[in-house]
């Protein structure tokens, strides 16, 4: 009966000592946030993808919040939206985001672009990279490793088949990790709305482009002669599209239609839906 | 001197906890995944276990022994040990933020872990004076440190090896875990107590 009641003592008095010294600590250890910044961090999206240039959404939250400098803007994968709650919530006036899509500036699925030895090591594109550029003869061209599948913080990517990978425009939120990432500088972020994407990023002449890879760009320039609004222009053999005069002037891109390898194509939603995956996935299938 | 040598590399190699006696299973497969987490979270161990040692050490010396309470040693350590951990979560939050940004968020998850746990226990079973229960825990915490920090960086080799579909990730990493622990089984033995 007595340890009975010693054991009861002991634990009560415990309990009520840590109970009491827990309680003070609370009290005096008590670090003040501003409560705004959980508010921030709520309407962000949490895919961490850095994309607003801090270490993360907690670490932007609190930025916005705290320095009257830092635009409420940054978040990309939030888009407007989001650019408006962190506006309203922090007194800044929100410009508007540009909404943008990753694309995939190479066509040359592993049947397509010829390569120079068959790589055995490390699934990854910045290890395959390192090996004489990659296992393609073309220096340029999408390794097909799936790195930027891989870091892709919204699952949006997926890797097909012929070793080139896919972008779903429904789940691509634009922040730029696959650009990031990508050791061949092959993804661009195109903004919502361009016509036209050049699938293609070599800078090597014309007849050699045509020999590493059957759907290269080689930079002939009949596409930039066809659109009558100048938005295309030649740089280094490749054709580069001004997004802003596609989509401000451009309403039927005809530039597409003459390239003799296709190599610049329209960019419309439809071209990635369900159908057409299918058919992509068929034209690159090994 | 010798015998407080020998304590903490027995505590660090031979009766490394997790590989030996497998105790901290949890966080040392949940916070391995990359290398600078699994070292803020070897410290955070290593020091939350030191204190709670200290802290145990007394409380079992002045408290348990002296009132014959010893059968009540597991029961009173799970509370002081967690609510020491709050405790010094929310001093190093206000005194070291810098710290605290560190591995103070590893803090709140060894606040009921069997690692941190098990070290003032065996000091109380072995009946440790403070200065060895202090030699045990410091040992203890490397130990555990190590470990995580070699399957940490194990795993972050793995992640780029082509593993079996049905083994990717903690499959993989059970197994690894399991070879790490057969490698230590040959340190048994060479220091016994």
């Amino acid at each position: 009966m007595q340890t009975a009641l010693m054991v009861l003592l002991v634990m009560l008095l415990t309990g009520i000592f840590f109970g009491f010294v827990l309680a003070y600590a609370n009290k005096k250890f008590a670090v003040e946030i501003n409560p705004l910044i959980h508010l921030v961090e709520d309407a962000l999206p949490k895919g961490q993808c850095g994309a607003c240039g801090y270490a993360g959404c907690a670490a932007y939250a609190e930025a916005v919040v705290l320095n009257p400098d830092v635009p409420p803007n940054l978040c990309v994968p939030g888009k407007g939206p989001v650019a408006d709650i962190v506006g309203e919530l922090t007194g800044k006036a929100a410009p508007a985001v540009e909404p943008r899509v990753a694309h995939i500036k190479c066509a040359g699925s592993a049947e397509k672009a010829i390569a120079k030895y068959r790589y055995a090591g490390v699934e990854d594109c910045v290890a395959a990279n390192l090996l004489q550029g990659g296992q393609k003869n073309c220096l340029y061209g999408c390794l097909g490793f799936g790195t930027c599948v891989k870091n892709c913080p919204f699952s949006a990517m997926t890797l097909l088949p012929g070793g080139l990978p896919f972008v779903d425009p429904e789940k691509c939120t634009g922040c730029g990790k696959c650009e990031t990432v990508c050791p061949k500088n092959a993804i661009e972020m195109l903004p919502v709305g361009a016509k036209v994407g050049v699938n293609c990023n070599s800078k090597d002449k014309g007849a050699v482009a045509k020999k590493n890879c059957s759907v290269a760009c080689l930079g002939c320039g009949i596409c930039a002669k066809n659109c009558q609004y100048g938005a295309i222009k030649m740089d280094k053999n490749l054709a580069v599209v001004d997004p802003k005069i596609c989509i401000a002037e451009c309403t039927n891109p005809t530039c597409f239609a003459k390239c003799p390898t296709r190599a610049i194509e329209p960019v419309v939603k439809d071209h990635f839906s369900a159908g057409k995956v299918a058919n992509v996935a068929g034209n690159v299938a090994v | 001197m010798g015998e407080y040598l020998t304590l903490f590399i027995s505590a660090v190699i031979v009766n490394n906890f997790v590989l030996t006696r497998f105790l901290g299973m949890c966080i040392f497969f949940g916070v391995s995944k990359n290398l600078n987490a699994s070292v803020g979270m070897g410290m955070a161990v290593t020091s939350v276990m030191t204190l709670s040692s200290i802290m145990a050490w007394l409380v079992y010396n002045f408290v348990l022994l002296p009132f014959n309470l010893t059968f009540l040693t597991t029961v009173v350590f799970v509370l002081l040990i967690a609510s020491f951990v709050q405790l010094l979560e929310m001093v190093i939050k206000k005194s070291a933020p810098a710290l605290y940004n560190m591995w103070g968020i590893y803090l709140l998850l060894i606040a009921t872990n069997c690692v941190v746990l098990g070290v003032p226990l065996l000091n109380a079973e072995s009946n440790y004076s403070l200065a060895k229960s202090i030699v045990h825990a410091i040992g203890s915490g490397a130990g555990f440190a190590l470990a995580i920090v070699l399957m940490a960086s194990l795993r972050e080799k793995l992640r780029l090896a082509d593993v079996p579909k049905a083994l990717e990730g903690l499959g993989v990493a059970f197994i690894l875990a399991g070879m790490l622990a057969l490698s230590f089984l040959g340190f048994s033995g060479m220091i016994s107590l």
